[in-house]
């Protein structure tokens, strides 16, 4: 459960791994040590969530191709 | 030529005169000047190919027929080779066949014509593809949950790129890369087939960023106008694709091959958009759904336990009433110890000392002289019982001793009397003994005697006496004369004696007495 950092984690990830650590707190099964780890857990994943989330950026470029290469891009107008 | 000159000749003579080559050339030249190029839109009717590898073909419509012939090159160059039934639109220019009076079409090229020829041919090249497993499930990859960069390949120019865009930005805005193409005509396939090469070359962390995903889109056109995503060579683009890909070419109902080899097919390119990014306001709120409820899970967990502390604390017992219990009782058991003890020696000493005032010599003293009193008494009984004893036993032998002698005189005398009653008897029998055989030879005697006498008057000598006579001849009794006369001596008897008569006497036996003769 541990074995990737938050930080690598991608959206998907994070997202199911926060719903595993949710589930787990509701469940209380774990122990009070181990549910506070979860939920500091918890806490790391749904900030990476949010991050990922609000870095939504619309950005819309031309490729300029040669021989078949990007070799760059041309920001797009007017769309 | 001169209009006056007379000839001999028929009437038609003016009109010049060809040979048939002439004239076979002469149509030859003007057919192929006037159609040197062609195109013409028919049905293919019958078709042979002989070993030469050229190809003969009929191209007809419902009124005619054209002949028409590709050369064995010709044939090779085309990209859709006739088959019976297809419409077409053939390329080339008219000649003439003088060896058979024909003309013909010679096909340089052959497109469909028509929709039915189309799908037939796309369905040809459909299953062409399958085969080599470029449609197969397992090269289907996924699409990202949340692409960073979109690459779409498409007319920058248009309404398509603007849809997409317009509900990227709608969903969750993204940074998109547009790869320009031509989404129709001659050029279209081998841009498109390019530009998705062009994506997956892109390295990660370049100038240009990688796409994470590819979208192909054109609008709805005729099969013709999205003719180029049916090429081969987009197919194998899309299905090489290392970037998982969506096609989004025409409309719902139109299917081009590229539909196949994409990842996935969307519908219009307003649903690939929506296929590749979720909507990130519902994200938005899910992630913060998360948070309130690992909050809520996390205070409720650490409140209940808390809960279940102080209700199990309050359950717990205080120490000292654990042991209070037993302390009290220790107290009173240990002090109720030593009253015990001096209770208990209390009265075992009461009852020795009762008995150890009963111990004293005077006692014994008492006992003792009781005993050997005691013993005295008996040894003096003992004395008197056995004398006692003696003289019964001796009085008892006297008595029997004085039984014992007229006992004996008795059974004396009564032995002697039998003796003597014995002896008489003896006598008295041997008396009668003895008298015994003097009767009985007397009584016998006097019966022989009686007896003889009867014997003496019943015997024959005593016949004799009286002058009887016994004659016998040969020593037998003779009673008869036959026998007399018989016998050679007969003796007769007389009571005196025997007189023998006649022959020589016969000697007298010995023993032979008168006794014998006389009883029987």
């Amino acid at each position: 459960m541990t074995a990737k950092a938050v930080s690598e984690m991608s959206f998907e990830e994070a997202m199911a791994a926060l719903e595993q650590v949710v589930n787990q707190l509701e469940r209380g099964e774990v122990a009070l040590e181990e549910s506070i780890a979860l939920y500091e857990r918890g806490a790391a994943l749904k900030k990476h969530c949010a991050d990922k989330l609000k870095a939504a950026e619309a950005k819309v470029e031309v490729i300029r191709a040669q021989e078949g290469r990007a070799v760059g891009t041309t920001p797009a107008e007017g769309m | 030529m001169d209009l006056f000159e007379d000839t001999p000749s028929p009437p038609q003579g003016n009109q010049p005169e060809y040979t048939v080559s002439e004239l076979s050339g002469a149509v030859k030249r003007v057919i192929e000047g006037e159609f040197g190029l062609v195109r013409v839109r028919g049905e293919v009717g019958r078709v042979s190919r002989p070993a030469s590898g050229h190809l003969y073909f009929d191209l007809k419509d419902d009124r005619s027929v054209i002949a028409a012939i590709s050369w064995k090159g010709q044939v090779a160059r085309m990209q859709v080779r006739p088959e019976e039934g297809m419409e077409v639109v053939a390329t080339g220019r008219m000649t003439t066949f003088p060896g058979q009076s024909k003309y013909q079409l010679i096909v340089e090229d052959v497109a469909p014509a028509g929709a039915g020829a189309l799908m037939a041919m796309l369905e040809k090249r459909r299953a062409a593809l399958a085969a080599e497993g470029l449609f197969d499930a397992d090269r289907k990859k996924a699409i990202p949950f949340l692409p960073g960069v979109i690459g779409v390949v498409t007319s920058p120019s248009g309404a398509v790129i603007r849809d997409i865009l317009h509900r990227l930005r709608d969903r969750f805005p993204r940074h998109v890369l547009i790869w320009p193409v031509a989404v129709q005509g001659q050029a279209c396939a081998p841009e498109v087939a390019a530009a998705i090469r062009g994506f997956n070359a892109i390295e990660p962390g370049g100038a240009v960023p990688r796409p994470d995903l590819i979208i192909v889109a054109r609008g709805g056109g005729s099969l013709e106008d999205l003719w180029g995503f049916n090429e081969e060579i987009v197919v194998r683009a899309a299905a090489a694709s290392r970037i998982p890909l969506i096609s989004a070419v025409g409309h719902e109902t139109d299917t081009t091959l590229i539909d196949f080899a994409a990842d996935r097919r969307a519908p219009t390119p307003t649903a690939a958009a929506e296929m590749a990014v979720p909507v990130r306001l519902e994200l938005l709120a899910a992630v913060d759904g998360f948070g309130a409820r690992a909050v809520r899970a996390a205070v409720s967990g650490v409140g209940l336990r808390g809960q279940r502390l102080r209700d199990l604390a309050r359950a717990l017992p205080r120490p000292e009433a654990l042991v209070q219990g037993a302390a009290q009782r220790m107290d009173l058991w240990s002090g109720r110890l030593g009253a015990g003890l001096g209770m208990a020696a209390a009265r075992k000493r009461q009852v020795y000392e009762a008995r150890a005032g009963l111990v004293r010599p005077e006692l014994l003293l008492g006992l003792v002289a009781h005993r050997r009193r005691d013993l005295a008494e008996r040894a003096a009984k003992v004395a008197v019982l056995a004398e006692r004893a003696v003289e019964r036993k001796g009085a008892r032998l006297d008595a029997l001793a004085g039984r014992l002698r007229p006992s004996l005189a008795r059974i004396v005398g009564d032995a002697a009397r039998d003796v003597r009653k014995g002896r008489e008897r003896l006598d008295a029998l041997a008396e009668r003994l003895e008298a015994v055989p003097a009767v009985r030879f007397a009584q016998a005697r006097q019966r022989m005697e009686a007896l003889d006498r009867t014997r003496m008057t019943l015997g024959y000598a005593e016949t004799l006496k009286r002058g009887f006579a016994v004659v016998r001849g040969d020593g037998a009794v003779v009673t008869s004369r036959a026998g007399a006369e018989k016998a050679a001596v007969l003796e007769i008897e007389f009571t005196d004696g025997r007189l023998a008569l006649g022959g020589r006497p016969r000697a007298r036996k010995a023993g032979e007495g008168p006794e014998q003769g006389s009883l029987f």
